[in-house]
This record gives structure tokens, C-alpha cells and sequence, in this order.
């Protein structure tokens, strides 16, 4: 068994005297791709902002290698932990090279390094190596999350924490960015936290599957085990994918 | 009378009132820059400051330029009658566009943005300097040209308390009913305010981040 490189002990995180999540406890092994699956609204998102301390629990303990997060200073914690959001979060008057080498920059890595480590990216997700020169806007919502992607791989962070990182794409653009995502983390092994409210999106990613509801952690299970449980909020989720297979009936010509 | 005869007459003195009048623009702009634009960033960063300071930087703008001249004159040190005195009083006229246009143009940079650079390690002060600064360049050097037309306006009234400048023209003329010396200030004194706002217009333009 691998060791864990993430652990929640009965943490709860309260804000403005409303509570966003409840009593968390989980764990996830290195290498393992945790998705964090829930309605929007259900405390996902929060639950991975405190893990890099954009938030702090109000109580309980989140543990990075084992030290809580409360020992570690924030900005070397963050630094250890490659961040993926939505498009947005590119830097508009950056460049795609200097948006890629943000962290080997701010860890003062050799420009030479930098440079050589970016088009070592760019190839890796995907991206002609002449983007480097161009800004954001120049590139297609698609092109702009690789480039996401490849900004939370570049100092090669052990852990990366995915904020719906796919969620602004068209259907066909996010399916092949979830196929390309599978490759890519199948080959680099890092502990991945993923959160999404995407049921397809989660049984692709994820060796373990978390189901939050209100701010609770209702199960957490591998991807095959979360089709058969009984629980109602996965049932609701699962609902989805029937339709996708009643239309697929429809297709094949079977009776409805 | 023809221009030729007007430039002949006017010439020198609207060349050497226009020179004063710059300077007074100009000193009390880069005050007013050298202040306001990390009081607007204090602002952003101790919200509890920004009523007072907001605040007396709104009060300021609602006294009658005429009256704070009136007002600084009998203060010690940076009053009394000249140049000095109508500096302060531009200075102080200029301070509001300037914090305010930091302050909203570095609270408008997207949320995301910036919690994207803070969760990718960045400091605070990288962020400020190679996040917010930059993506709110255009609104602050937008707050720079509303401060600077003002200036070019009020410094005008200036005159009155021996500051010098293109209103020297303009208040003498209209003591002895002298049309043509009215217009040898008013016309230098427009095509200063015109000139600053096309040129600042540009360099805002410039700088405002595509996205």
C-alpha cells in the first residue's frame, strides 16, 4: 500500500456562523486521483481550498505528508501543490511561457531551466511549442486550459488540485481533455485531488470516487463500487448516465 | 487684429505663463501620484481605512477650489501667498481620482485571478506588483488624467493668490474687460487640458490589459 500524502481528521470549516463543511475525515494514498464529486453549492470546493490553506479549518486537521497544515508555511505549502482551475485563472498580460514558469520562477529557478522546463510542458499537454510567445486571449478555451494543466505541473508538484478545471469547455473539447488528463496522470503518478460535478467526468478521472451532499462526505468509493451503491444522492447522479444509455437504446433501435 | 498681431502682443507672456502653469500642474500631480497611489493600495489591503480616508479625500473635493486657496493661506509652513500654497491646494484637489481609481481599479482585478497567484505560493507583494498593479494600470492611469484636466482647470484660479499661471492673463482681463487678454489664458489654458487628456488617453490605452 502506498503511503497517505492527504489526511482530514474531523475537520470542519465555519464561516460567518454558517458551517460549509461538516466533520470531513478521508484520506488519499500517493498516486491515488481522489474526485471530489458533489452538487454545486455542497462544499467541494472548500474542502480543496483548505487543503493548500486558501482556508484554514475552523476546526480539525488537514495533513500534507503527514504535518497538518497548520505547521507548514503557507507559501512553501503551496508551492509543494500544483493548483488547476477554470480558464479564468490564466494571467491575462502574461504570456503562455511566463503563465506556464510562474512557480519555477517564483521558486527562482535558472531562466535556461525555466524555458527548457515550458516547452518540455507544452509538448507534454499537447501544445505547439510557438504558443510560448503568445498571450491567453490568442488561444481557444481548450488550448487555454492545457495551458492550466501544464502551469500546476511545472515545478512538478507531488500533489494537484483540480478545481473543475474542465468545466468552461464544450463537451467534445472536455472529453478529450479528460482522456488526455487519464494518459498523462497514468504516466505521472501524482496524488490528484479533482473536483467536479460531472458524474461522467468522475467515473473517468478517479481510483477513488468521495460523494459530498450539504457539506458531509457521504461515501467514498472506487468508481465501480459507487455504480452499485444504494445511496440516494449517488442514485441522483447515477440517473444522468441512464438517460445516456436510453438514448444510446433508442439509437440501437431497442425497444423502450 | 490679426493672429500675427495677437502672437506679438500676447506671445512671450502666454509662453512664460504657460511654463508656470505647467509647473504647477505638474509638481502637484507628482504629489498627488507620489501619495495617492499607495494610499489607494494601503486602502485595498486595511478596508477599515477606506472610509476615512475615502472620505477625506471626497470632503476635499467639495470645497470651492477659491475657498481652499482662501482656507490655506493662513496656515503655517505650506501656506501664506505663491506657488507653494497653490501646489498644496492642487495636491489636495487631485489626491480623490487618483485613491480612488487605485483602490476600485485593484479591488476590479478578477477574484480568480488573484486566488489563482496566491494558491500558486505567490507572496503578497508579488501579487500586488506582478498581479493587481498591472491588470488595474489602465483604471489608475485613467484616475491620473481626471486629476490632471482638473489641475489644468483649477490652477487657473491660482492667480488670485499669486501663484502665476495662465489665469494671470485671464483675471487681468477681465479686471480691464480685455477680451484678447482673456483668450491669450484661456486658449493655452484648453489646449493644455485637451492636449493632457488625448496624451494620457493614449498611454491608458496602452496599458489596459487585453483579455
Amino acid at each position: 500500500m502506498e503511503p497517505i500524502a492527504l489526511q482530514f481528521c474531523d475537520v470542519t470549516y465555519r464561516v460567518n456562523r454558517r458551517t460549509l463543511v461538516f466533520n470531513l475525515s478521508f484520506q488519499v494514498r500517493r498516486g491515488e486521483t481522489l474526485v471530489i464529486l458533489g452538487r454545486s453549492g455542497c462544499g467541494k470546493t472548500t474542502t480543496l481550498k483548505l487543503i493548500n490553506r486558501l482556508l484554514n479549518p475552523t476546526s480539525g486537521e488537514v495533513r500534507v505528508e503527514g504535518v497538518p497544515t497548520s505547521q507548514w508555511q503557507p507559501i512553501q505549502l503551496r508551492r509543494k501543490i500544483g493548483y488547476g482551475i477554470q480558464e479564468v485563472g490564466l494571467f491575462p498580460h502574461f504570456t503562455i511561457a511566463r503563465n506556464i514558469g510562474l512557480v519555477p520562477t517564483l521558486e527562482g529557478w535558472h531562466p535556461d531551466r525555466i524555458h527548457s522546463r515550458v516547452l518540455e510542458l507544452l509538448a507534454m499537454v499537447g501544445l505547439p511549442l510557438e504558443f510560448a510567445d503568445r498571450y491567453p486571449h490568442q488561444l481557444s478555451g481548450g488550448q487555454r486550459q492545457r495551458v492550466g494543466v501544464a502551469r500546476a505541473l511545472a515545478a512538478d508538484p507531488p500533489i494537484l488540485l483540480m478545481d473543475e478545471p474542465f468545466g468552461a469547455l464544450d463537451p467534445i473539447t472536455r472529453l478529450e481533455m479528460q482522456q488526455e488528463f487519464w494518459h498523462l496522470q497514468q504516466r505521472l503518478q501524482k496524488t490528484v485531488v479533482f473536483v467536479t460535478h460531472d458524474i461522467q467526468e468522475a467515473l473517468t478521472l478517479a481510483s477513488q470516487i468521495a460523494l459530498m451532499q450539504g457539506g458531509r462526505m457521504v461515501m467514498q468509493e472506487t468508481p465501480r463500487d459507487f455504480l452499485y451503491s444504494p445511496e440516494p444522492e449517488a442514485q441522483a447522479f447515477l440517473k444522468g448516465l441512464q438517460t445516456l444509455k436510453t438514448i444510446d437504446g433508442w439509437l440501437r433501435g431497442e425497444p423502450q | 487684429m490679426t493672429g500675427i498681431d495677437f502672437l506679438s502682443r500676447y506671445g512671450p507672456e502666454m509662453g512664460q505663463r504657460t511654463l508656470e502653469h505647467l509647473f504647477l500642474v505638474a509638481a502637484s500631480l507628482g504629489i498627488a501620484i507620489a501619495i495617492g497611489i499607495p494610499l489607494g493600495i494601503l486602502v485595498t489591503r486595511l478596508p477599515f481605512l477606506s472610509k476615512p480616508i475615502l472620505g477625506f479625500a471626497n470632503l476635499v473635493q467639495t470645497i470651492p477650489s477659491l475657498a481652499l486657496f482662501g482656507f490655506l493661506i493662513p496656515i503655517p509652513f505650506i501656506g501664506g501667498i505663491g506657488a507653494r500654497t497653490a501646489i498644496v491646494a492642487l495636491t489636495l484637489y487631485s489626491l480623490l481620482p487618483i485613491i480612488r481609481n487605485t483602490y476600485t481599479g485593484i479591488l476590479g482585478v478578477d477574484p480568480a485571478i488573484r486566488e489563482a497567484g496566491k494558491a500558486m505560493g505567490m507572496t503578497d507583494w508579488q501579487l500586488l506588483t506582478q498581479i493587481e498593479i498591472p491588470l488595474s494600470l489602465g483604471v489608475i492611469l485613467a484616475g491620473i488624467r481626471v486629476a490632471t484636466v482638473i489641475g489644468v482647470g483649477v490652477a487657473t484660479i491660482a492667480s488670485l493668490i499669486g501663484a502665476g499661471g495662465l489665469g494671470d492673463l485671464i483675471f487681468r482681463g477681465v479686471a480691464i474687460l480685455d477680451t484678447q487678454r482673456i483668450l491669450a489664458g484661456a486658449i493655452p489654458a484648453t489646449l493644455l487640458a485637451l492636449l493632457a487628456d488625448a496624451g494620457l488617453g493614449w498611454l491608458e490605452q496602452q496599458l489596459t490589459v487585453r483579455r
